[in-house]
């Protein structure tokens, strides 16, 4: 089902703080979309006023061509999943899964039987066939969420939406549910929302990503759009490492300090602006190099995927930082000069 | 010297141990154990006939009786009080919530016997409603709906105190997760908050009940002391007491000891229960 958010405002009190001011967003029907932001941009919020969970102060929520605005959090058909899984703990997991079918009015609940066997399929689709009669506690971080979406799902709802759903389990286990969660869409197909501050998350998992910023949406796009293509500084530096350099551009070329940098200008004109670039997008190469920015040594680091040297720009004191390459051996101190493949140019307001 | 090496840091040293609890032995012997002791000796002093006789006597059963239908009322008035009280209070955002808070505490820090005067100032024959209550025939001082109300008035927090905590650590997470999947707000209660409460509950309604039954000062500024009609057991043991009927005010102040036993021991049944149910919360 198609959901249409139309102007949404939301603000806390009297004149108070504004969670949300005049949102538009539309999520297509079937779509995977991720509302990315940091803690206090609102989606959250957002995501709770689909759910009918919080109202908004302005603006309408519709699901398809209905309008849900006012329509009560039990009359939406969504199915949430909660941060902290919020599983019935004085149920076992099967009556937890079935309790969204056994609060139904007589006219609708589905017989027992029938309630058993939809409550197996989705043990099964879960992947949690026999654990029926464990208890919330019994179970580890993940089994719970997986209880937890079986228990969403159930209801067979409109829209699914995830409130930071792995947001509370460690790196490996968050990694295999990603991947599992993508799967159980694209075999149910089910409109989904899912609120995460994680990027990597949002880039792997979403058909869409909604980066959202002070209430407001700052870019909605692809994965591939919002990386390749970031609206904003804050997109930029929200969704990758970036380093930022002051720049001056005359004649479709960017200079720092005078020296030509290697990075391609695309439409800023002749203006300050600020040049933001990935590590991987720095080259390190030997000191005295002609063309390149002479740099020294800050700091050796080392990540996930590689090693990270901070650079500081002899001649301006700024600081970038840049992969190394395998094999380069680097210490605190030592003398380089470095040059800029390719970055994002914003012009300086 | 001693190999303290292996002794987890928090670990006090052989000889504070047991200063510390030889003290807490010695308190608990002198204040508790001996006076309950002396309550069940001082009963049976003239045998279990003796002992039996103080519960035939006309009064004593009319004190008991009475207790039991305090209590009865009391206790359920206070429970639905405690859980509406405790529910608004953990999961709703209000004006002057702090100030509910502090009322539910009011019973804990006033004497008993001002809560009961208040009511004496309030529907006594002097007092605000007296002339209307009087007019229409209605008796509150003095009988049993006065004797309700200071109960209820003193046993109030009881409940309360024991819930807030709770439902508030718990949150909203469950309920809201109840209405997305349909239920009505009257089902969500019924199916998911009462269920996560029941042991705080219960134990709550333990406290009261002992507190309801055992209740002394209000009641008696209330209760205007009527032989075989208002006195409740703690009342019937003051007037047999006075009346150097050692014996009976003995067996009689027995029963409420055991009532106390009674409840200590269910109360650690379900903090052992209780316990493990906050066990299970944590790794949630």
């Amino acid at each position: 089902m198609e959901i249409r958010v139309e102007r949404l405002s939301k603000s806390y009190g009297h004149g108070g703080l504004a969670a949300l001011s005049a949102v538009d967003l539309t999520i297509r029907s079937g779509e995977l979309m991720a509302l990315l932001g940091p803690s206090g941009s609102g989606k959250t919020t957002l995501l709770r006023c689909l759910a009918g969970l919080e109202f908004p102060t302005e603006g309408r929520v519709l699901f398809g061509s209905e309008d849900a605005t006012d329509l009560p959090v039990q009359k939406r058909g969504v199915g949430f999943v909660f941060q902290h899984y919020a599983l019935f703990r004085h149920m076992n997991v099967a009556d937890n899964i079935a309790y969204g079918l056994r609060v139904r009015d007589r006219a609708r609940r589905p017989s027992a039987a029938e309630i058993r066997r939809r409550v197996n399929e989705l043990l099964a689709l879960v992947q949690l066939s026999g654990l029926g009669g464990r208890y919330p506690g019994q179970l580890s971080g993940g089994q719970r969420q997986r209880v937890a979406l079986a228990r969403a799902l159930a209801i067979e709802p409109n829209v699914l939406l995830l409130d930071e759903p792995f947001g509370a389990l460690d790196a490996q286990v968050r990694r295999d549910l990603r991947r599992w969660l993508r799967q159980i869409h694209e075999r149910t197909g089910r409109t989904t929302v899912f609120v995460t501050h994680d990027q990597e998350e949002a880039l792997e998992l979403a058909d869409r990503i909604a980066i959202l910023r002070n209430g407001r949406v700052e870019q909605l796009g692809t994965p591939d759009e919002i990386y390749e293509r970031p609206a904003s500084p804050f997109v930029m530096s929200f969704i990758g490492d970036t380093s930022s350099l002051r720049v001056h551009v005359r004649d479709g070329v960017a200079w720092h300090e005078n020296v030509r940098l290697g990075a391609p200008v695309a439409d800023v004109c002749d203006s300050e602006a600020d040049l933001y670039v990935r590590p991987w997008d720095v080259g390190i190469l030997e000191a005295g190099t002609p063309g390149g920015l002479a740099a020294s040594v800050v700091a050796v680091r080392r990540t996930a995927s590689g090693r990270r040297a901070e650079l500081r720009i002899t001649a301006s004191g700024a600081s970038i930082e840049a992969e190394i390459p395998p094999g380069l051996q680097l210490k605190p101190g030592d003398p380089v000069a470095c040059d800029v493949r390719q970055g994002r140019l914003y012009r300086r307001e | 010297m001693p190999d303290t090496r292996h002794q987890p840091p928090t670990t006090e040293r052989g000889t504070t141990r047991v200063v510390l609890t030889l003290t807490a032995l010695a308190f608990l012997t002198v204040c508790l154990i001996l006076p309950l002791a002396a309550v069940f000796t001082e009963a049976f002093r003239n045998g279990v006939d003796a002992y039996m006789d103080a519960f035939r006597e006309p009064d004593a059963q009319a004190a008991i009786r009475l207790t039991l239908t305090v209590a009865a009322i009391a206790v359920p008035l206070n429970l639905v009080f405690g859980v509406a009280a405790s529910w608004a209070v953990a999961k709703f955002e209000f004006r002057g919530k702090s100030l509910l808070i502090t009322l539910i505490d009011l019973p804990f820090s006033v004497s008993p016997v001002v809560s009961g005067l208040v009511y004496v100032l309030l529907f006594g024959a002097q007092g605000l409603l007296g002339p209307w209550l009087a007019a229409h025939n209605i008796q509150i001082i003095f009988a049993l709906p006065g004797i309700v109300l200071a109960t209820v008035f003193v046993t109030f927090p009881f409940v309360a105190r024991e819930l807030i905590p709770l439902m508030q650590d718990q949150g909203t997470g469950d309920e809201e997760a109840a209405l997305t999947l349909g239920a009505s707000g009257f089902k969500t209660f019924w199916t998911v908050t009462l269920p996560n409460i029941r042991w705080a509950l219960l134990y709550g309604v333990l406290l009261c009940n002992a507190r309801a039954m055992g209740e002394f000062g209000a009641v008696a500024v209330v209760s205007g002391h009527i032989r075989g009609e208002t006195n409740t057991m703690p009342l019937h043991v003051e007037i047999l007491y006075n009346e150097y009927n050692f014996v009976a005010a003995f067996a009689v102040a027995s029963l409420l000891a055991l009532l106390a036993l009674v409840t200590l021991a269910a109360k650690s049944l379900l903090e052992w229960r209780y316990g493990d149910a906050i066990a299970g919360r944590a790794g949630h």
